[in-house]
């Protein structure tokens, strides 16, 4: 995908989006609350796997935080807007409390990322794993945010034109980052560590730029989420939900960004067509991982590799 | 004072279950260098497994909460253990041998939640706790205003008695010169004429022996067992490896203990008890940032 391909999906994302918005809205041509709700959960799905593509996929490290990264936003985002209006009347504030919630994300990418200069791999894993295990455990205690029992009557601001809106800049933003002159040292990591030290790239801040706007995509994520499903509770961003993303990433093909927004499109509706067979979903969820690692590590939506842009 | 006392003996029986399943992780890791994720379901599994061979046992020896039924059981469900961890080594890890370790390790979270999700159904395990018969006849001391039960010290006795064996084993015998062998370098090992698999498919069972084993010492000392059982101490387990230096086998022991107490005298303080299940993790990263070695690990240079 060159650059001004890039440009092309964004303007495309936003067209199709403020389109779709307009008539899924709209009381007289909406679509059934069922359908716009899962739609959304699809364009949020969109924004997480392809911010953490940046960290697991192109950059190569291994994050399994990125839940966390989501809390942060999300309550971030849902405290600004009920504190700015308890009543849901103040949506001019949604921008700038989704903005708000990236930035403190962003900051705890800063904090999750420097101490990743040191680790690499299963280390990594572990200590992202454990981020985002702080993080809840912290949010379980904060009486201000509803503590164990979670926040509750959060505006409903979230809107199918500003998620998707949201999801075109994050793809946009992400691939342009990439297939950039400075974005090649994050391929390079990736490829190699120390042949990209040697060469001068300086490893350690790419690594923690990575961390810092995957973290701020995260946010923004987890903001649109909370004015979804107006209900946020600590519970809801465990271990089992960072799993959930980097399975899309996989799935989609480390570093590939189309694979990766079919992926996160595809696990978002799956479950729900197959509420049928609730009781095997999980258990065959995590046999498509075994399967996936063992057959296509490469990912299933990964099939020829592309010379000379992001893969 | 004897706040003091208590609190030391609830940690060191706390730590010396981490312990027990800490010298697991670092065999595992020590061979093959991956964080078997799946170890703390073995030591659900081994939970479960003495939970139905229990009523068995007891119908042959003519009754419940004897020594030699307590054996026999601990060390079937450490068999039954052993062996599907070597099934799972040979049918999820070992294709992926020469693959990059970032697979592994996915694959390995995969196992881990199949294994999660599966003994959650309704016609396995299914999700709700259920009561942990009583192995052996149960003693409670009293030295002051500080109690103690048998099983406080029969925990950090048997964790000293399998840091004991594994040490034997992997310094003594010719199998544990094997592991050591493939641990330093596995293609030399091989060329020398060690049977890489085998030693690996061993350590494998070594490992889940132990972990089941753990897991039944902390089935008696837990209110009762769940499928999600193995989650916590597992990871607390892995963080107590790291502590000690991973791949160390008194390193993980060492880790185990000083998890256990200061997790213990952490969760203690009134103002931090509900921070309890973040004060392992908290740890963790202190370590790695300031000594990523661990306590008792050496520091190992990358050669290109």
């Amino acid at each position: 995908m060159s650059r001004s391909g890039a440009k092309r999906w964004l303007l495309l994302g936003i067209a199709l989006a403020a389109v779709a918005s307009y008539f899924a809205h709209s009381p007289e041509l909406g679509l059934n609350r069922y359908y716009l709700g899962v739609t959304i959960d699809a364009g949020i799905a969109i924004i997480l796997a392809v911010s953490l593509n940046l960290i697991n996929g192109h950059t190569g490290q291994f994050s399994l935080g990125h839940a966390g990264f989501m809390a942060v936003g999300g309550y971030t985002a849902a405290k600004i807007s009920l504190l700015v209006s308890p009543a849901g009347e103040a949506a001019w504030c949604f921008p700038l409390a989704l903005l708000a919630g990236g930035l403190l994300a962003a900051v705890a990418g800063l904090l999750v990322g420097i101490p990743s200069l040191r680790l690499r791999g299963d280390y990594l894993a572990i200590v992202t794993l454990g981020f985002g295990e702080i993080i809840r455990v912290a949010v379980q205690n904060m009486d201000s945010v509803g503590a164990a029992s979670g926040l509750k009557g959060i505006p409903k601001y979230t809107t199918l034109g500003w998620t998707f809106g949201l999801a075109a800049f994050t793809i946009y933003v992400i691939t342009a980052l990439v297939n950039s002159t400075y974005g090649r040292g994050f391929i390079a990591v990736h490829d190699d560590e120390v042949a990209a030290e040697s060469m001068g790239i300086p490893t350690t801040r790419y690594k923690v730029t990575a961390f810092v706007i995957g973290a701020f995509f995260a946010g923004i994520a987890g903001g649109l989420y909370a004015h979804h499903k107006q209900f946020l509770s600590p519970t809801g961003f465990d271990f089992l939900k960072s799993i959930d993303i980097v399975v899309m990433v996989i799935l989609g093909g480390m570093g590939r960004t189309a694979g990766v927004v079919a992926a996160a499109v595809i696990l978002t509706l799956l479950p729900e067509s197959l509420r049928a067979f609730a009781e095997y979903r999980m258990i065959s969820y995590s046999l498509l991982i075994i399967l996936l690692m063992m057959l296509r590590p490469q990912g299933l939506f990964a099939f020829s590799r592309k010379s000379g842009g992001a893969r | 004072m004897d706040w003091l006392l208590q609190q030391s003996i609830n940690g060191l029986g706390l730590g010396s279950i981490y312990a027990l399943i800490a010298l697991g992780y670092t065999m595992v890791y020590g061979v093959l260098r991956f964080i078997n994720f799946a170890h703390s379901d073995i030591l659900m599994l081994g939970a479960f497994a003495a939970f139905y061979l229990e009523p068995q046992v007891s119908r042959l020896l003519g009754g419940p909460e004897s020594v030699l039924g307590a054996i026999l059981i601990a060390a079937l469900a450490a068999g039954l253990c052993a062996l599907l961890g070597i099934l799972i080594e040979f049918l999820a890890y070992r294709p992926l041998r020469q693959r990059p370790r970032l697979a592994v390790l996915i694959t390995a979270i995969g196992v881990s939640l199949f294994i999660e999700f599966t003994a959650q159904h309704d016609k396995v395990f299914s999700a709700k706790t259920q009561f942990f018969p009583r192995l052996l006849p149960e003693h409670t001391f009293q030295w002051g205003q500080v109690f103690f039960s048998s099983t406080d010290l029969l925990v950090p006795a048997v964790t000293a008695l399998m840091l004991g064996a594994m040490w034997f084993i992997v310094q003594k015998t010719r199998t544990g010169t094997a592991m050591r062998a493939v641990s330093f370098n596995q293609q030399a090992a091989s060329l020398m004429g060690v049977n890489v698999n085998r030693i690996i498919s061993f350590t494998f069972g070594l490992g889940s022996a132990l972990a089941a084993i753990a897991g039944i010492l902390y089935a008696m000392k837990a209110p009762g067992i769940e499928p999600l059982m193995g989650v916590q101490p597992g990871l607390r387990a892995f963080i107590a490896a790291v502590l000690g230096g991973i791949g160390n086998l008194p390193g993980a022991v060492v880790g185990g203990l000083v998890l256990g107490i200061l997790e213990t005298f952490l969760g203690g303080i009134p103002w931090l008890s509900s921070y309890r299940d973040g004060i392992a993790f908290a740890i963790l990263i202190l370590i790695l940032l300031f000594k990523p070695a661990g306590l008792l690990g050496k520091a190992t240079v990358e050669k290109v």
